[in-house]
């Protein structure tokens, strides 16, 4: 196995010029949305307005202005998968369509995947979506086929201000490291990692450098796996079925005075 | 806020509806039937072959659903066998995975039971089929087995939504627990009302009443646990979905067993209709308030 590799986002840099978008549609080959006609969200620049299977990349914009609209400023965030250490869509996959690739990365492997659509829910981000081109459940491969021949993802390649950084986790996390350590030199004591340590789903193999609550940006503050309630429910439907055979037993055996 | 609305909509919804609600039926209705076969006498053979009669075609039409839902319904022998290596697919701790093998079984034991009920009745002509049903040992354990399976399939599809990330679904474990329950009481109601129209012993239908009655009672008490469970999250059902919910349990729970202890000994079929309708509404708030959210 290679080593693990990944992405890290420092979101301080990022412009919101949304090369990482267009690279990305374009490398994969993924088609337009709505047939090519523009609809404009009318929510700041942000047009594509989420993750889905035809969008493995989204830049978010987020405004943020003090009520007499003297003070403000932009957050700008490339979203992409996080590619989990422990994940929740190659966990429930039926199909075993989800991978964990020799880079540590998750790949849904759109040859197997059925469309069940269990992965959209199971995911803790809501990163993947149908495909309607392919029918099948897509998102970000961190670009598997370009990393297999040494090349560096698309995204990454077409980042002008180096805000979205490809490498090996243990080079990412040094580098996060040192830029969280220069950014209150200049002014910037909020930032933070998101998802850098082991704590939040084992680690994410693209982790985030933000300035705000993860809220803020459309990011789940606990983010957990799906499994977390298997026990206990199984627990709770078993109890339930031997209530039920019971009252089953006792209604069906103790007839009364009519069973004569 | 709980990190599930942060997620995205898995779009499961008419078809998965259909299936939650049938898949219940089928597995509660083969249960049903085998727990009367068990320790029910003679004259309850009516019911219990109508039990087995319902449960193999509404598990054809679950799985038929099933299929047209997926994004590539010609592979959806992908959820049995790897297609690389065509060897089983098992994920034990996916319940969708171990859903499917249990709905696979099922309907197996379904078809087993069904035609062995057509060798009683003499409308198949083979009298050896008849071995595939009870009394006949390999009979009993078909049926034992695919009670077992039945129950899984009636209670599974909530124990799915549970392990997922999504609103309301991922934030209780009572979803399969409500799910069984409302699946025994929907399927206690339709062989009520097929009961009724096909002529099964007044000592059947009491029998079937009495355990419909009962179940309806615990059906409200596990409702009212699931929106405690939910805690500040039960919230997102302020508005018309909320509202459906309230109209299900007075309509679908409290109605047919007013209804029930009013005129009692009297048959009806608008409280078992009612039962089944409360059945599918419940389900329907469960999938479409969490579709609706982010």
């Amino acid at each position: 196995m290679s080593e693990p590799m990944g992405f890290f986002t420092d979101t301080t840099v990022c412009i919101g010029c949304k090369a990482c978008e267009v690279a990305c549609k374009e490398w994969n080959q993924l088609p337009a949305a709505n047939g090519g006609v523009r609809l404009l969200s009318g929510d700041s620049y942000d047009n594509t307005r989420h993750l889905d299977g035809i969008h493995w990349r989204h830049v978010k914009f987020i405004e943020q202005f003090s009520a007499d609209r003297r003070q403000g400023r932009w957050l700008m965030m490339s979203d992409v998968c996080k590619h989990c250490v422990r994940a929740g869509c190659l966990e429930v996959c039926p199909t075993g369509a989800i991978v964990r690739t020799e880079f540590d990365t998750v790949v849904i492997q759109s040859d197997a995947c059925n469309g069940c659509r269990d992965c959209i829910g199971a995911c803790p981000f809501g990163v993947i979506d149908i495909n309607p081109v392919s029918g099948t459940a897509q998102k970000c491969t961190l670009c598997y086929d370009r990393m297999k021949v040494g090349l560096e993802p698309a995204c990454a390649k077409a980042c002008p201000t180096k805000s979205i950084n490809f490498g090996t986790i243990a080079d990412l996390k040094k580098m996060a490291q040192a830029r969280l350590g220069q950014l209150p030199q200049t002014g910037e004591s909020r930032a933070y990692l998101y998802g850098a340590d082991e704590g939040m789903l084992g680690g994410l193999n693209s982790f985030y450098l933000l300035v705000d609550k993860p809220e803020v940006y459309g990011l789940p503050p606990d983010p957990r796996l799906p499994s977390r309630n298997l026990k206990l429910s199984a627990v709770w439907s078993m109890l339930g079925a031997v209530v039920i055979t019971l009252t089953g037993l006792i209604s069906f055996r103790n007839r009364g005075r009519r069973d004569v | 806020m709980s990190s599930t609305f942060f997620t995205a909509s898995p779009h499961w919804r008419w078809l998965i509806l259909a299936y939650f609600f049938l898949g219940g039926l089928a597995g509660g209705s083969y249960f049903l039937a085998t727990l009367l076969d068990l320790v029910g006498k003679g004259r309850d053979r009516r019911l219990v072959h109508l039990g087995y009669l319902i449960a193999f075609p509404l598990v054809c039409v679950c799985g038929l659903v099933l299929t047209v839902d997926l994004g590539r319904p010609e592979r959806f022998w992908h959820m049995l066998v790897q297609s690389e290596t065509f060897r089983p697919m098992l994920k034990t701790y996916s319940p969708m995975s171990t859903g499917a093998w249990a709905l696979l079984l099922f309907g197996g034991c379904a078809f087993l039971s069904f035609v062995a009920v057509l060798a009683e009745r003499g409308w198949l002509g083979w009298p050896l089929l008849r071995q595939l049903g009870p009394p006949a040992f390999v009979g009993r354990l078909v049926t034992v087995i695919g009670a077992f399976l039945g129950v899984y399939v009636a209670g599974y599809t909530g124990v799915l939504l549970a392990v997922t990330n999504r609103p309301i679904w991922a934030d209780t474990t009572l979803l399969g627990l409500t799910f069984l329950i409302s699946a025994a009481s929907t399927s206690a109601a339709l062989l009520i009302l097929l009961g009724s129209w096909g002529g099964a012993s007044d000592a059947s239908m009491d029998a079937l009443e009495r355990f419909d009655a009962s179940v309806l009672v615990l059906e409200a008490v596990v409702i009212a646990a699931l929106i405690a469970s939910l805690g500040r999250i039960a919230t997102v059902w302020l508005n018309g979905w909320g509202l459906l919910l309230a109209l299900m349990v007075l309509g679908g729970i409290a109605f047919p067993l007013y209804v029930r202890l009013r005129d009692r000994g009297a048959r009806r079929a608008v409280g078992p209709a009612l039962v089944l309708l409360g059945g599918l509404i419940l389900r329907a708030v469960i999938i479409f308030s969490s579709d609706r959210l982010t």
